[in-house]
């Protein structure tokens, strides 16, 4: 929870590692598209033909998604539920909750099936939970985080942002 | 909750408009959506109902450039207003690093206003946050209407801790990203300390 408790940082090699996973499965599933999002709707990284879909806006959706499915859960009092499905009439599209926080959204057509996907994304969560592990033992060793580059921000870099 | 990216240098903070029922939440957005450059923006998300009220959210995700070398991006949301999806609400308040409160000027939207800022310190609440310290800011909005509330009036109702606060109409663009800046501003700045 103390990882979870602030904001979630990410540095190079776990960066790393996470692509690597979600490359294998990416291949190993057949899949069209193999993303990995924060519950919170932020897109953390992702593998596939990217250049056919709204990355940021299937990101914030999936987490709504994701949150109304949790909404749900808790109301007939179960925990979660750890996968979603859903059919289409070409693509279809797997969520599956990784280690409490992270989403992972996987989307394939008729080139591969919900046995593959849901074996091969079982296999690359723990892999993923594996990662998380690392950054959460990983910053508690460290303690605090580094300093933030945005310690010596002043007002006008501020202001920049806003001109256009 | 912002998210920093060290590999990818960017960082992404969650914005929420909050407010009573046709205030004008999602006007905002879709202000913002218009008067940015295009790739700046992403696009505007809406679920809505068929008569074009807020179900679950709006989403509008904001490039704001680069501040000391992190590409910066504001997901922005809109919450629905009606008092019955306080559960979505909740929702949407999840891992939030700054709120907009939209305020309706109107004499007859007095309570729900009161009653929206109640709701909000109660879900902020819910979900681990404090009013008195995330970085919000208060826009009155719907001020060219003739039965608006004076600014004294609203400002004794509704200021609660010194917050910026602005005059809106958000259909011209009025105090929108005036508002839009102070939160960003005060995320921004609430990064610097961490």
């Amino acid at each position: 929870m103390t990882m979870f408790g602030s904001n979630l940082i990410m540095y190079e090699e776990e960066f790393d590692r996470i692509n690597a996973v979600l490359s294998r499965l990416w291949m190993d599933a057949n899949a069209k598209l193999v993303f990995l999002v924060d519950k919170n709707g932020q897109q953390i990284a992702a593998k596939g033909d990217l250049d056919k879909v709204d990355a940021t806006s299937l990101a914030s959706l999936t987490a709504g998604n994701v949150a109304a499915t949790d909404g749900l859960a808790k109301l007939i009092g179960e925990k979660e539920f750890s996968i979603l499905f859903h059919e289409g009439e070409r693509d279809n599209i797997h969520i599956s909750i990784v280690g409490q926080r992270l989403i992972l959204v996987l989307i394939f057509d008729e080139r591969s099936s919900l046995g593959l996907v849901r074996l091969r994304v079982r296999k690359a969560a723990a892999e993923l939970e594996e990662v998380l592990t690392q950054m959460a033992s990983k910053a508690a060793e460290q303690g605090e985080a580094p300093a933030s580059p945005f310690a010596e921000i002043t007002d006008e870099d501020i202001d920049a942002l806003f001109t256009e | 909750m912002s998210f920093i990216n060290y590999a990818s240098r960017e960082i992404n903070c969650k914005i929420v408009y909050y407010g009573p029922g046709l205030g004008g939440k999602t006007t905002n957005l879709q202000y913002v959506y218009e008067r940015t450059n295009p790739q700046n923006k992403g696009q505007l998300i809406s679920l809505a109902t068929e008569t074009d009220r807020t179900l679950f959210f709006d989403f509008l995700p904001l490039d704001l450039g680069s501040v000391r070398g992190f590409r910066t991006r504001f997901h922005l949301y809109t919450v629905p207003g009606q008092v019955f999806y306080d559960a979505s609400r909740k929702l949407i308040l999840k891992g939030v690093d700054g709120v907009i409160f939209v305020a309706d000027s109107q004499e007859a939207r007095m309570d729900a206003n009161l009653e929206s800022l109640d709701n909000l310190k109660h879900n902020l609440h819910e979900n681990g946050f404090d009013l008195a310290v995330i970085p919000y800011a208060l826009q009155f909005n719907k001020r060219d209407l003739p039965s608006a509330v004076a600014y004294d009036v609203m400002l004794r109702a509704l200021q609660i801790k010194g917050e910026p606060t602005f005059e809106a109409v958000a259909p011209k663009g009025i105090g929108v990203f005036e508002t839009l800046k102070a939160v960003a501003k005060q995320v921004l700045h609430e990064l610097s300390k961490k």
